[in-house]
């Protein structure tokens, strides 16, 4: 590689760009968030935190938050649990139809959340249930499950089938063997696809905003339900809140998986 | 291992369950409903009647609508390939020390909420938003001028949205070429730029296709950038459904709209998983 060539140093600066294109928006809300004109956006006259303390003193946004908080770890939980489940059978057995299964199982990614939003409500409508709390938590399970089953599977693959023969020969039984060796070696990706899990229930807006009502609001539904009037620096100290929030909750379970897979090889 | 047939079906069990009861079924009762008929007191009646169908065809107005979401997914997908080659191509070839940091950097918007992603346009390009700022302080123009609610400002949104998924999907391609195919090439004569236009690119092609769909399907089911950052002439089909369900709450038009954006996805989906195969999709998720 010619490092220093025209052509290389071009490639550098479109980079560059796509970055600028793809960060200026989340720099701005962060920026703006201390932002202390109520009207208006640029220019920032000067540096406030007043809107976080708006923030913090906003009984519904503290609510949305606890909503979304509960939400996203509830869904994290189950899927993750499920998708070990599907991921275990997957990789180590062999059955009829596997293939169609397993497209059957990833098969909401494919599907639009605007059909599935529909769906499901339609379904709830049928049954005559009200919308719930339980509407939006399986929902989001359904939504996130196959990033699950994809992130746990791609690990299984790569433990030895052996390990657990081992354990078997040496008298554990099916539990045991995977709790004191499946267990601990699918660790990592088991942290990872439940942070995942949680970030996209914690994100989702575009499914969520059929299932929500009035009580059981998420923060993205209270930030589209504010964005009605117009953009308020409000809004931007919600979002600044959120982005440092999803950002470093992956951050620091990339930094814990690394540390758990160093301390187990 | 005779008795272990039952096993992998108990492990299945949960999310088996889980996706026929709260997808399969569900989407089954969208294409029923589909047919049914809605009466004057907002009640929704079983029938089999085509009426929700002819609705949506009877005059230019709702087809308008699929076509032109059609056509900004078809853009989307053109400029998310433009914006995303280079920099996937920059991952797999720079030699930095930061390499890993840049490519955690393209997925961080992954983990950036979607509404605050796409509103955040509004704080860059609305009457008093960064651009109109820098503009006037620079003194090219004395009053701001509109940029927002039209197309040009929903395609800023979606591309913002699904950028970082098609960098993945071709970068998880270019990670699959064996490099000393590149070393061979070039041993024998090659450019860098041939070596590019003869190896590289056409072995990269997968991870470009798989983008393309994903990034195609995840454009015409969405609704947030045309609701936000979108006039009152950008709705895509999604919007459309949104409206007519929670909007006037006609279920049964809502529905039969459904089922036309399925129908469309399926016979796309369908096509490609026939001639390409739709599991490189899926590795790009794996990464990591």
């Amino acid at each position: 590689m010619q490092r220093f060539s025209l052509g290389w140093n071009l490639i550098r600066i479109y980079t560059f760009l796509v970055y600028v294109f793809l960060f200026a928006p989340i720099v701005v809300v962060i920026v703006l968030a201390f932002n202390p004109k109520q009207f208006g956006i640029f220019p920032m006259e000067g540096i406030s935190l007043r809107w976080f303390v708006k923030l913090a003193q906003n009984e519904s946004i503290i609510e949305a938050f606890q909503n979304s908080l509960v939400l996203g770890s509830l869904t994290a939980v189950i899927a993750t649990a499920i998708g070990i489940l599907a991921a275990l059978a997957f990789i180590r057995f062999e059955f009829p139809a596997k293939n169609t299964i397993n497209t059957l199982l990833l098969s909401p990614i494919m599907i639009p959340e605007v059909v599935l939003g529909v769906a499901l409500l339609l379904f709830l409508r049928w049954l005559q249930q009200p919308k719930s709390f339980v509407l939006l938590l399986i929902g989001h399970v359904v939504l996130t499950l196959p990033y699950v089953l994809l992130i746990v599977q791609a690990r299984l693959v790569g433990i030895k089938k052996e390990y657990e023969e081992a354990a078997k020969s040496l008298g554990a039984n099916a539990f045991q063997t995977f709790r004191e060796v499946t267990f601990p070696l699918l660790l990592p990706a088991i942290l990872a696809g439940g942070l995942f899990a949680f970030t996209i229930s914690f994100d989702d807006i575009t499914a969520t905003l059929f299932w929500a009502t009035a009580q059981n609001q998420t923060v993205p539904v209270k930030i589209f339900s504010m964005l009605r009037n117009s953009i308020s620096p409000e809004i931007n100290a919600l979002g600044a809140v959120m982005i440092v929030l999803t950002v470093a909750t992956p951050l620091l379970g990339g930094y814990l998986s690394r540390r758990f897979s160093r301390a187990k090889p | 291992m005779k008795s272990d047939k039952w096993k992998p079906w108990a492990l299945l069990a949960p999310s088996m369950s889980a996706v026929l009861f709260l997808l399969v079924i569900p989407v089954c009762f969208v294409v029923v409903y589909s047919f049914w008929l809605r009466a004057p007191s907002g009640a929704d009646i079983p029938a089999f009647q085509l009426g929700n169908y002819a609705k949506f065809f009877e005059d230019f107005f709702y087809p308008r609508i699929l076509i032109r979401t059609i056509r900004i997914a078809f853009e989307t997908v053109l400029l998310c390939v433009v914006m995303g080659y280079i920099p996937a191509y920059f991952f797999y070839r720079s030699e930095s020390r930061f390499r890993k940091v840049f490519l955690l950097l393209i997925m961080l918007p992954f983990w950036v909420s979607f509404i605050i992603r796409t509103m955040s346009w509004i704080n860059i390009m609305g009457d008093s938003g960064l651009i109109n700022h820098v503009l006037i302080r620079i003194g090219l123009i004395d009053t701001p001028f509109s940029m927002l609610y039209n197309e040009f400002t929903v395609l800023m949104g979606l591309i913002m949205y699904l950028l970082p998924f098609m960098v993945l999907n071709i970068y998880v391609s270019l990670e699959g070429i064996d490099k000393s195919l590149l070393e061979a090439a070039r041993c024998l004569g090659c450019t860098e730029w041939q070596a590019f236009r003869e190896v590289t690119l056409p072995l990269s092609l997968p991870g470009v296709s798989a983008g393309c769909l994903l990034v195609f399907v995840l454009t015409a089911g969405t609704y947030l950038p045309p609701m936000i950052l979108g006039g009152p002439g950008n709705d895509m089909i999604a919007n459309l459904i949104f409206k007519r369900v929670i909007g006037t709450l006609d279920w049964p038009f809502g529905s039969a709209i459904s089922v036309i954006l399925l129908s469309l996805l399926f016979v796309i989906v369908w096509t490609y998983n026939r001639y390409l195969g739709i599991n490189q999709i899926f590795k790009s998720f794996q990464g990591n």
